[in-house]
């Protein structure tokens, strides 16, 4: 941020540095570029002083030469003219006696990011390869690499023969060894050991990218890497079974070993003295959960929170205990989620108890008698994440209706913010035939609408109320009429009024109408398509595992306007196939329109697809995604297509390109037809 | 690849800055700054920057940060790095400006920043981690660390590193530890010192009826050398150690761990026979020995507490109620030792007003905190096998018989100087014979409650 007299400090700072007095004195000179420096840091511009700076830089001062090369380094791209001055400078550095002057001269030079630099650097560069001290060699591969961001088609070091790189980078021990390890014989004469941690990490990244000929070798890869699977380090470690799942994407089994061989590593990481660290491992080992989600059932003590850690570290733990309930662990999980939904933090709070009722859609019975307690307990925030979460849980569970309607009616508070009335007031509406005190507690609320604030509230009420009309009319009709009256002649909010008006008018239609229109199923069972996790392939872990995101990105699919048969073969005869993957599992054996209507619920359109057992089977299938549209073929049984016969391979074209999408598109489709499989066997 | 680093105050000031790969451009720090503070509480130590947000400048720019001595360390990427290199890095980063520069604060990052920019310059090139090792940068780095420790009548009264005493000739005063490590070459000169510290963190949850239900001891073994060549070092264990499940002996005696972990550098040929480490340790602090212990403690975990919670009604009329809480609380500690800086606290139910207490001594102290819905109570010391009890009287308008559900769970933080949980000790320390000059070594156990909980 500009500083206020940001002009006088500077004026006085190119005062005091071209003076001679200060300039005879070192002390005071060292000590007015280090207020330079501190200015530069603040977000002060203080590059006027450019020309001070370089004089400055001519000093057998060390730490003054590394201060001024770092203002240079900063300021070049702004002032490249002058910054020109300075190379000669730097460039009389570079031929210092001293290799920490020259390593520094050279480092700070390839710093400068000002278009034709390359020219004066090219030649220092090649002249600190042959240096005869390491620190400088390692200074100037590294430069090669500067050179090359800065301009990428020039070609270094022709001149340097094949034998004097292979010095250099096993010098180095850095990121080039491995790229020229996998390009040598195949020898893999990897020194890891005597790397230091980063070094390993990093050419564990590199390695990533290479593909082993044939399986023998990359078994030889993965038993010279199996000892840092253990790694102290948690980075090694992780990049070692990052690397592991890459390369044996093949192998189930070893990828599984690999992970298991892990889980001891990563869990240490959850317990780290640094939550940083700890938030780090929680995050993977819930991604290691998604494909092995029995790997740390037994560890569940080990994500019971500590009450001073941080609420981010808190959330991540509940999210991964409601993952790994199972029948031995769930009363004491149970036990510990109960325990925070007094926290003093709502949001805190308020996830327990929404932990507890993913937990009751497996154990219903325990978490049942638990969330009816903490109701005791009169707190606003706590009634309102009861009751939305019985909402959620009427709609994924039907069997516990009966329980939680029991509940509702014996509740006598009623939650003051307006997502949990509109969860309260749909309970009532939903199941208002099974709550005897239902009309009653709706009269509460249509008797006080005037100071209701939130119009999602009175919509909310509107369709609740019209429900319990259906089936209680004698108790409802006549708040329903004052409601209906209120909402159309003295509201403010057009949707409310909307609402409102169109139930009078189906109302006019007759109750029959109106019930066909307004009740629907009480609960979707094709709902598990968005909601049940499927276990995933330990293969589609390595794509997210390691990548820095909190949360892989949603994908949103949308239908958009349809396509016609013509265009949709136009764009798929004129477009290359960017994807292509076997999904490892054979067509669902569903009735054609089930398969049409489970892909619409996750906005897949379905073209066209050949009609029951012929073989080869083939469906066209297409969807928009962020400004892109995705067209893919299913194919099962043809005979040119190499791993079609068992299982469904599936072929994706886009237009305009966007992996992320495919990638999204990809993974969605597969579990709409994993879960269509499980249910039609 | 990191492309910048920079460490922020906790008020968002820029105490240092360094682009490494000029992808970005300096606003970022803002950016960050403002996505941090954003929302209240803690923020993830992971943070993406949305596509298109912030413009296409700054798209898919992660920053990855790390909170120590009450600043940011951040770094920012635009490639896909494990989380993992990044914030053991900025960690290592924090570790090795506090052993050059004594303590690690906003204070003495400001004094230190020229000091700081030439550790950056030498450990990070062009993005990629170059080293980290004080060995070999101690090589490169010129300037003189300001040490800001001010004199202070405070210091010297002031409870040791730990919470050791520094009256007891045995412990280490507690600043020796706490200075930076280059300025021996000063005029301070002459203190060849090398401290061992065994610590180990204790997380405990104990159920309703005093039932342990969950103790985990992560333990680790830290040198802290202040010789500026140190040749190997012998640090023998107890020899009864026992290392995992399947290796328990059948006497009681042994001390067991469940796993443990070493840093790459310690040469480990005799631990198997004698538990002896061998280690050359550099100048600075490291950790040379990570372990673990789960489930099972082998003493009786430190405090054990007898609450009993009761319902008073004043006056009925104006529904004028109050919670009387009595706790008793026992350390199990052997006598000898004591607990330090124990603190209590116990969530009170929503709405209480005002606490009476009736404690047992007079440099206790309660206090209720309506903020946090709790009520604190400290007791400096805690001699072993002692039993101290408190009764606190809480006033809540309106109390209904739910209410009594709000109180608990109670947790509790504390430290244990000499003392260690699993019973790991040093059973001796020695420098090899060709090491010259005098060295004072130092060997300090602590241990420290991460997580002590009691259910009522």
């Amino acid at each position: 941020m500009p500083y206020l007299g940001s002009e006088e400090v500077v004026k006085e700072l190119r005062r005091a540095l071209s003076n001679p007095n200060v300039q005879a004195d070192r002390l005071r000179y060292k000590n007015y570029i280090t207020k330079v420096i501190r200015y530069m840091t603040q977000g002060l511009d203080v590059s006027a002083l450019f020309m001070d700076m370089v004089k400055a830089s001519a000093t057998v001062d060390i730490v003054q030469k590394k201060l001024v090369y770092l203002y240079m380094c900063t300021y070049a791209s702004d002032k490249p003219d002058l910054a020109l001055l300075a190379v000669n400078t730097l460039r009389k550095d570079c031929a210092d006696p001293n290799p920490m002057v020259r390593g520094l001269a050279l480092r700070n030079m390839c710093n400068f990011r000002m278009p034709g630099m390359t020219e004066y650097i090219e030649q220092p560069i090649v002249a600190g390869l042959r240096d005869k001290a390491s620190y400088v060699r390692r200074v100037a591969v590294l430069g090669c690499a500067k050179m090359h961001s800065l301009q990428p088609n020039t070609e270094i070091g022709r001149d340097i023969n094949e034998l004097e790189w292979c010095g250099l980078l096993v010098d180095l021990c850095d990121v080039f060894i491995s790229c020229l390890d996998s390009h040598s014989d195949g020898t893999h004469s990897l020194q890891m050991k005597d790397l230091d941690s980063w070094a390993q990490s990093e050419v564990l990244t590199f390695l990533l990218r290479y593909r082993p000929r044939s399986d023998d070798e990359l078994f030889d890869i993965l038993s010279l890497l199996d000892a840092f699977l253990l790694s102290s380090h948690a980075h090694v470690a992780v990049a070692t079974l990052r690397l592991f799942l890459h390369l044996a994407s093949a192998h189930p089994t070893v990828q599984a070993d690999a992970l298991l061989r892990t889980s001891a590593p990563l869990l240490a990481t959850c317990g780290a003295a640094s939550r940083e660290l700890r938030f780090a491992g929680l995050c993977h080992v819930q991604q290691v959960m998604r494909s092995q989600p029995g790997l740390f059932g037994t560890h569940y003590k080990r994500f019971f929170c500590g009450y001073s850690e941080p609420s981010y570290i808190k959330f991540r733990k509940m999210e991964i205990l409601v993952e790994l309930v199972n029948d031995e662990n769930v009363a004491l999980v149970l036990e510990e989620l109960r325990s925070y939904c007094t926290d003093v933090s709502p949001e805190l709070a308020q996830a327990a108890i929404a932990a507890i009722g993913r937990i009751a859609r497996t154990y219903s019975e325990k978490c049942l008698d638990i969330l009816t307690g903490l109701l005791g307990l009169k707190q606003d925030h706590i009634t309102s994440a009861v009751i939305q979460t019985f909402r959620d849980l009427v709609w994924f569970c039907p069997q516990s209706t009966a329980a939680v309607c029991q509940t509702v009616g014996a509740c006598v508070d009623s939650p003051q913010d307006s997502e949990g009335k509109q969860a309260l007031l749909w309970l009532l509406g939903e199941h208002g035939d099974q709550i005897s005190s239902a009309p009653y507690v709706m009269e509460g609320y249509i008797d006080g609408l005037k100071t209701e604030l939130s119009s999602a509230v009175k919509m909310e009420l509107l369709t609740a109320a019209v429900k319990m009309f259906l089936c209680r009319p004698a108790e409802t009709q006549d708040m329903l009429g004052r409601l209906l009256h209120y909402c159309i002649e003295e509201e403010s909010d057009v949707c409310v009024r909307d609402r409102a008006l169109l139930y009078y008018r189906l109302l006019q239609r007759g109750v029959e109408e109106t019930r066909k229109v307004v009740t629907g199923p009480k609960s979707d069972p094709s709902m598990s398509v968005l909601t049940g996790r499927q276990e995933e392939p330990i293969s589609d872990t390595d794509v997210t595992l390691s990548s820095p995101d909190d949360a892989e990105e949603e994908i949103s699919l949308s239908l958009g306007p349809p396509l016609s048969h013509e265009t949709f073969e136009k764009m798929w005869l004129d477009l290359e196939t960017l994807h292509r993957q076997t999904l490892g599992f054979p067509r669902p054996r569903a009735a054609p329109d089930t398969l049409q209507a489970a892909l619409q619920l996750v906005k897949i359109q379905t073209l066209a697809f050949t009609p029951g057992d012929t073989v080869p089977w083939k469906a066209y299938i297409y969807t928009r995604s962020t400004e892109t549209l995705i067209l893919a073929e299913l194919l099962q049984g043809d005979q040119q297509a190499p791993g079609s016969d068992e299982s469904l391979v599936v072929s994706v074209k886009q237009q305009p390109v966007n992996q992320h999408a495919i990638r999204g598109f990809v993974s969605v489709l597969k579990s709409v037809l994993q879960t269509l499989n499980v249910d039609t066997l | 690849m990191i492309s910048q680093i920079f460490i922020l105050s906790s008020k968002g000031d820029h105490l240092i800055y360094k682009d490494f790969r000029g992808e970005e451009s300096k606003d970022s720090i803002s950016v960050f700054y403002e996505m941090v503070t954003a929302l209240s509480g803690d923020q993830p130590p992971v943070v993406m920057v949305n596509y298109g947000f912030w413009g296409d400048l700054m798209s898919g720019l992660h920053f990855i940060h790390v909170r120590q001595g009450g600043l940011y360390w951040v770094a920012s990427t635009k490639t896909n790095p494990s989380p993992f290199t990044i914030i053991e890095f900025l960690n290592r980063l924090a570790a090795l400006t506090k052993d050059y520069c004594g303590s690690l604060s906003e204070k003495s990052v400001r004094m230190n920043f020229a000091l700081i920019y030439e550790l950056l310059d030498e450990m990070v090139d062009f993005g990629y981690i170059q080293t980290t090792s004080t060995d070999i940068l101690k090589n490169f780095i010129q300037t003189e660390a300001v040490s800001s420790k001010p004199f202070s009548l405070f210091d010297l009264s002031n409870v040791g590193l730990f919470g050791a005493e520094t009256q007891q000739s045995k412990v280490a005063p507690s600043v020796a530890a706490s200075r930076p490590i280059m300025s021996s070459r000063g005029e301070q000169g002459g203190k060849n010192e090398i401290f061992v510290d065994v610590i180990e963190r204790l997380s405990v949850v104990i159920g309703s009826k005093g039932v342990l239900m969950k103790a985990d001891i992560q333990g680790e073994i830290r040198i802290k050398c202040f010789l500026p060549t140190c040749s190997e070092m012998r640090i023998g264990l107890n020899e009864e150690l026992s290392i995992g499940k399947s290796q328990l002996k059948g006497y009681s005696s042994a001390v067991r761990v469940d796993e443990c972990r070493f840093h790459q550098a310690v040469k480990l040929d005799e631990f198997d026979t004698f538990r002896i480490l061998k280690v050359c340790p550099s100048q600075g602090e490291q950790t040379v020995m990570q372990y673990q212990l789960c489930d099972e403690l082998p003493c009786a975990p430190p405090f054990q507490l007898f609450p009993s919670v009761e319902k008073d009604y004043v006056n009925r009329s104006v529904n004028l109620s109050m919670v009387l809480i009595f706790l008793k609380l026992r350390c199990d500690l052997p006598p000898k030792s004591t607990a330090l800086n124990v603190s209590i606290t116990v969530p009170v139910p929503k709405g209480s007003t005002s606490m009476s207490q009736e404690l047992s001594s007079p440099d206790q102290t309660a206090e209720l905190q309506p903020k946090n819905k709790a009520l604190l109570w400290e007791i400096p010391r805690f001699p072993g096998g002692a039993q101290l009890s408190a009764l606190f009287k809480v006033d809540v308008p309106g109390l209904s018989s739910a209410s009594l559900l709000e109180v608990g769970p109670v947790s509790m933080s504390f430290e244990l100087p000499k003392q260690t949980c699993t019973g790991l000790q040093i059973r001796f320390l020695r420098l090899s014979p060709t090491q010259t000059g005098l060295s004072q070594r130092w060997v300090r156990y602590v241990t420290h409650s991460d997580s002590y909980t009691i259910r009522i």
